[in-house]
């Protein structure tokens, strides 16, 4: 079966930035969670992430940002791809350099058409007063976001966020 | 019957809590679906003098319920948004179809 694979891409990153990988050793800070798919813990996943982006001193559009992204991602795995069932999300964030990848996995019902989904005020569930604005907003609080699903499987967002050079701003190589 | 309803006339108020996202959004929904069975309201204010945080689930609220006031020829406005949540309704395209007025910012 095809994995179905959407990539709605922001500018891209200089795509010779993982040769450097051998030169400099990657200085990277990872977290993950795992929590039930119940609406309550929306709230806990996004402030959780915002709280681990904080070692990027981020601005406090940025941390909106990133909260809103979370959310948004969080919630479909919720209602679409769990529905009534309580199952596992987890979250893998990892902070590199001025860079935060965030990954929301559930292995619930899966997409059957990524694209479609991802379309501005496409809903499966209108009765909800769903908007259909998820994966936009995700899409345009966040640098790149990529959606793997595969129906019967689950689904996998992964979304990117560079952190603007702020003043006073504190790297990971510089705690030794 | 939750405080953050008040009802004046034809008018309700919603007062919209801190965080505005699918799990908050479900009482909202209802309750403002309750309301509007019972009563003849004509115009639906979101006050959003406490709230922070939304995401596309509280654009979600303000949709059906725009449906609905539209259906009965009525009105509604937000009131008291934040910058963030400007930003939010505006890119929602909400802010074509309804008045959206800023909070006053206390320097």
């Amino acid at each position: 079966m095809a994995v179905r694979e959407m990539v709605a891409a922001r500018p891209k990153m200089p795509q010779n930035r993982g040769q450097r990988k051998g030169i400099i050793m990657e200085n990277t800070n990872e977290m993950s969670l795992e929590f039930d798919s119940r609406s309550l813990n929306e709230g806990f996943a996004r402030v959780a992430v915002a709280a681990f982006a904080t070692q990027l001193n981020p601005t406090l559009e940025e941390v909106a940002d990133l909260k809103t992204a979370v959310s948004e991602a969080v919630t479909n795995a919720i209602i679409h791809a769990y529905g009534k069932k309580v199952e596992k999300i987890r979250i893998n964030c990892c902070v590199r350099e001025r860079e935060m990848e965030v990954e929301v996995v559930d292995h619930g019902v899966g997409i059957r058409d990524v694209p479609k989904a991802m379309e501005p005020m496409y809903t499966t569930k209108p009765e909800l007063d769903r908007s259909g604005m998820g994966f936009a907003f995700m899409e345009a609080f966040m640098d790149e976001l990529q959606v793997r699903s595969e129906p019967g499987v689950g689904t996998t967002v992964w979304m990117k966020k560079k952190f603007g050079g702020r003043s006073g701003q504190r790297d990971l190589s510089g705690d030794a | 019957m939750n405080s953050i309803f008040q009802i004046r006339d034809n008018c309700m108020t919603i007062r919209v809590p801190e965080e505005l996202d699918h799990h908050n959004a479900l009482p909202i929904q209802q309750e403002a679906d309750e309301v509007m069975m019972n009563r003849n309201i004509q115009t639906i204010v979101f006050d959003f003098r406490d709230t922070s945080f939304m995401d596309s689930s509280g654009i979600g609220v303000l949709m059906g319920r725009y449906r609905a006031i539209q259906r009965k020829g009525g009105q509604m406005q937000a009131e008291n948004v934040s910058e963030r949540i400007e930003k939010i309704l505006r890119m929602s395209g909400i802010s074509k179809l309804i008045p959206v007025n800023r909070k006053r910012e206390w320097l």
